[in-house]
């Protein structure tokens, strides 16, 4: 077992075989922690309790180191990590601990902590209607298996007096068990006949009533045939079907709560006295005054009223360039602030701020689109009504022919069961829950079934640039030789400021071996640059008005000693490293593709080119890109959308098939029936490929099944089907039916 | 065959007592934390199922 080797090496270095390194404990620095109280919970007695997620959990080691670690807090009576969950549950004392205090001990110990709304998440944790289905499936499971017992013995000889008390015991279990585990279907039945539709658990429910109805009436009447197996049994599978379509939805809805509960995130408001306080975002009233730092995202639609700074719109328009605010500029949510601190006056009218006007759109857009038939459905409207033709055909023939009431019951009985679509209903679930598996270990998250349904069938695929194909984040494209004095003043500027602009001209500086000269009076200037002192001679690193030079077309930061020549340093938002291979792939596979993007058209031009995208859209808002999508959808071209920001959001939601990178805006998050985690774009391609080895594992589930039919519906309307064939014949293409859907789990 | 009057009930008590203690696992939250669980026994010292 891999786990338990790495345990003593992790307890000797606290978090050692999983902590993330540096990424983690920057990540866990910027995490804000003055806010974090306000998720602890009064637990028994005097402590209070907290739940944090831990997402670099990862083994037996980890659950140690912080189990350990943290129960040596002060304060702390337990902590107890759930390593499935990835989470810690703490208890502590709140006169001596707090909950900033156990965050902080988890980023000593290399672990990012995020407090989360265990309230909020424990109806999705408790999971009400899976164990209930699970229950259910017990007693099924229990009875199939006691009844089936039985019913072997009786196959094997046993008659009169001793055949009838088997026949009464296999009642007595299976007739109760029915009632209870059959539950689901019957609801379901009842809910479809009363809509006048016909479902597929319209004739299950019908067959198993039947064949247990049929079957009392022979046990009191001491006949030869009971079926009480055979309608348990099928009810068994049939659950088994059930709960597996259950856990596909169930683990995706888990996955989407943990990222919106992950990225809770709250701001500072200033209150009248100019004292901060720390609120959720969702509870910030119109009106109030919130600080934005450097490096925080602008928590609410408003107008700037102190300060300037730097903007990255990226998440909110997809332009690539940043935006200069001052006062009285209007600034929306999702924006990130850059350069100074900002104080923001939330917009008074929560109807007119763009999260509203997406969500409206995205509303429409979900409302517009027409409703998706999924396989299972598709199948049930052509087997339902066949089903029972064929049923009510045997009993008037049989009827008609012997004039025997009690032979064309029993006989319609055996065409139910034996029709029953016991393969039917497993050979969807099955697929969805072996393709969502195999997603999952690569990162990919399936909303539910019907999305990846909805995949398989796409013909073209429209991306978003900025944060899509792109990484959303500038890399230097071009500067001075590397030895050319200017490096070492460029990397000390840019080593102090938090702009991505700087950022990316210190990782290109440090990339170079470049060691940052010493300079003094270094200040960053909000929406200019930074200034420093130089052996005497002031230094500046910024905008090119600020410094003095020409602006140009390119992205652009510029340096300047005291009067010499500036230096331009460019960059560009790089293309992700797979972006032109997964896009060569696609084509490959027929597919046609387009770039929608809310950036200019130089970068849009820029990106296609590297693609080799010929149809690129620029300067689209979310409303051009609904439109174009809406205008797609009536031609009948069926669009996969792959976008990450809120412009992208109600093209996601309009989209035939959407998908969304993980670190995307939570309504893009919410609004895609895929997300996918890691830098690549190559999991684009593995989704869909998979989607389509899922459509066709669906398929031949359904040839099966129709197979199986051919063969055995003949034998049942010849009244040949004793109830030991039919138990043969359902369990026989079931597991047929499941083999065929593991097959997926393998394949490259 | 008077020997089934005993085996049958004693077949199917064994099946229910089984049932039974698998709901009763399930209501009590013991499949949680499964690889958690599985880790757990592992370590020496003493463990605190409540904490």
């Amino acid at each position: 077992m891999r786990d338990t080797v790495t345990i003593s090496g992790a307890i000797s270095t606290p978090g050692g075989c999983c902590s993330a390194g540096p990424a983690a404990s920057a990540a866990a620095e910027r995490m804000p922690r003055m806010g974090a109280e306000r998720w602890a919970r009064p637990a028994e007695g005097h402590t209070s309790s907290v739940d944090l997620m831990v997402p670099a959990i990862r083994c037996a080691g980890c659950m140690r180191a912080i189990e350990t670690g943290l129960g040596k807090l002060e304060g702390v009576t337990s902590a107890r990590v759930n390593l499935s969950m990835r989470r810690v549950r703490v208890l502590y004392d709140p006169a001596l601990g707090s909950v900033a205090a156990v965050m902080e001990r988890l980023g000593e110990l290399g672990y990012e902590a995020r407090p989360y709304d265990a309230a909020a998440m424990a109806d999705v944790d408790r999971d009400s209607v899976g164990r209930d289905l699970l229950v259910r499936l017990a007693v099924a499971g229990f009875a199939a298996m006691n009844v089936m017992l039985l019913s072997v013995s009786v196959w094997a000889g046993a008659d009169a007096a001793t055949r009838d008390l088997l026949h009464w015991i296999s009642a007595l279990i299976a007739l109760p068990a029915i009632a209870f585990s059959g539950v689901p279907f019957f609801r379901s039945a009842l809910a479809a006949l009363s809509a006048r539709r016909l479902n597929m658990d319209v004739p299950i429910s019908l067959a198993v009533w039947m064949a247990a109805g049929t079957s009392l009436y022979e046990t009191i009447h001491g006949g030869e045939h009971a079926y009480f197996d055979a309608a348990i049994s099928l009810i068994f599978f049939l659950l088994i079907g059930r709960y597996l379509d259950h856990r596909t939805r169930a683990s995706a809805r888990s996955a989407a709560a943990e990222l919106t509960a992950m990225s809770a995130r709250a701001a500072t408001v200033i209150g009248p006295g100019g004292a901060r306080e720390t609120v959720a975002i969702e509870d910030l009233a119109p009106g109030a005054l919130v600080e934005v730092a450097p490096g925080e995202r602008v928590p609410a639609d408003g107008r700037v009223e102190a300060g300037t700074s730097d903007l990255d719109r990226s998440m909110v328009t997809g332009e690539s360039n940043p935006e200069s605010v001052g006062p009285g500029r209007e600034v929306h949510a999702g924006m990130l602030n850059l350069s100074g601190p900002l104080r923001v006056r939330v917009a008074a009218t929560g109807e007119a701020t763009l999260l509203a006007e997406i969500a409206r759109m995205i509303e429409s857009a979900e409302r517009g689109k027409t409703r998706y038939d999924r396989w299972a459905d598709r199948a049930a409207r052509v087997y339902a009504p066949g089903v029972h033709l064929v049923a009510a055909a045997a009993f008037i023939g049989w009827l008609w022919a012997t004039g025997d009431w009690r032979l064309a019951v029993t006989i319609a009985t055996a065409v139910l069961i034996i029709t029953c679509p016991c393969a039917l209903g497993l050979a969807v679930p099955a697929v969805h829950a072996v393709a969502g598996g195999r997603l999952f270990r690569r990162g990919i998250f399936l909303k539910d079934g019907g999305a990846l349904e909805r995949l398989a069938g796409i013909t073209m695929v429209v991306f978003d640039k900025t944060g899509t194909l792109t990484e959303g984040r500038p890399v230097l494209a071009s500067g001075p030789a590397d030895d050319d004095p200017a490096w070492p003043v460029a990397a000390a500027l840019a080593g102090v400021s938090r702009h991505p602009l700087s950022r990316a001209l210190a990782e290109a500086a440090e990339g170079r071996g470049i060691a940052p000269a010493v300079l003094g009076e270094v200040r960053e200037v909000p929406g200019a640059g930074v200034e420093g002192m130089l052996d005497g001679e002031r230094v500046r690193l910024g905008l090119a008005d600020w410094v003095g030079a020409v602006r140009g077309s390119a992205t652009a930061v510029w340096l300047r000693a005291g009067d010499g020549d500036p230096v331009e340093f460019t960059f560009e938002d790089v293309v992700r490293a797979d972006a032109r291979e997964v896009c060569d792939a696609l084509r490959a596979r027929g597919l046609r593709l387009a770039l929608f993007s809310g950036d200019a058209a130089g970068p849009v031009a820029r990106v296609a080119d590297v693609t080799g995208i010929t149809e690129a859209h620029a300067r689209m808002t979310p409303a051009d890109k609904l439109a174009a999508l809406e205008g797609l959808a009536r031609d009948g071209v069926r669009v996969l959308m792959v976008g990450d920001g809120i412009n992208d959001a109600p093209a996601l939601a309009a989209a035939h098939a959407s998908m969304s990178p993980v670190a995307a805006s939570d309504v893009s998050r919410a609004a895609a029936g895929l997300v996918f985690t890691g830098e690549r774009l190559e999991p684009v391609v593995f989704a869909l490929e998979t989607a389509r080895m899922a459509r066709s594992r669906a398929l031949e589930n359904f040839g099966m099944a129709a197979a199986y039919n051919a063969v055995a519906v003949p034998v049942a309307l010849a009244g040949l089907v004793t109830p030991l064939i039919a138990a043969l014949a359902m369990s026989g293409s079931s597991i047929a039916v499941t083999l065929n859907a593991l097959r997926m789990r393998g394949a490259r | 065959m008077t020997v089934l009057g005993i085996l049958i009930p004693v077949s199917i008590g064994l099946g229910l007592i089984g049932l039974l203690a698998f709901l009763w696992a399930l209501r009590n939250n013991q499949y949680d934390d499964l690889e958690g669980d599985q880790a757990r026994i592992l370590f020496d010292e003493k463990d605190h199922p409540d904490g």
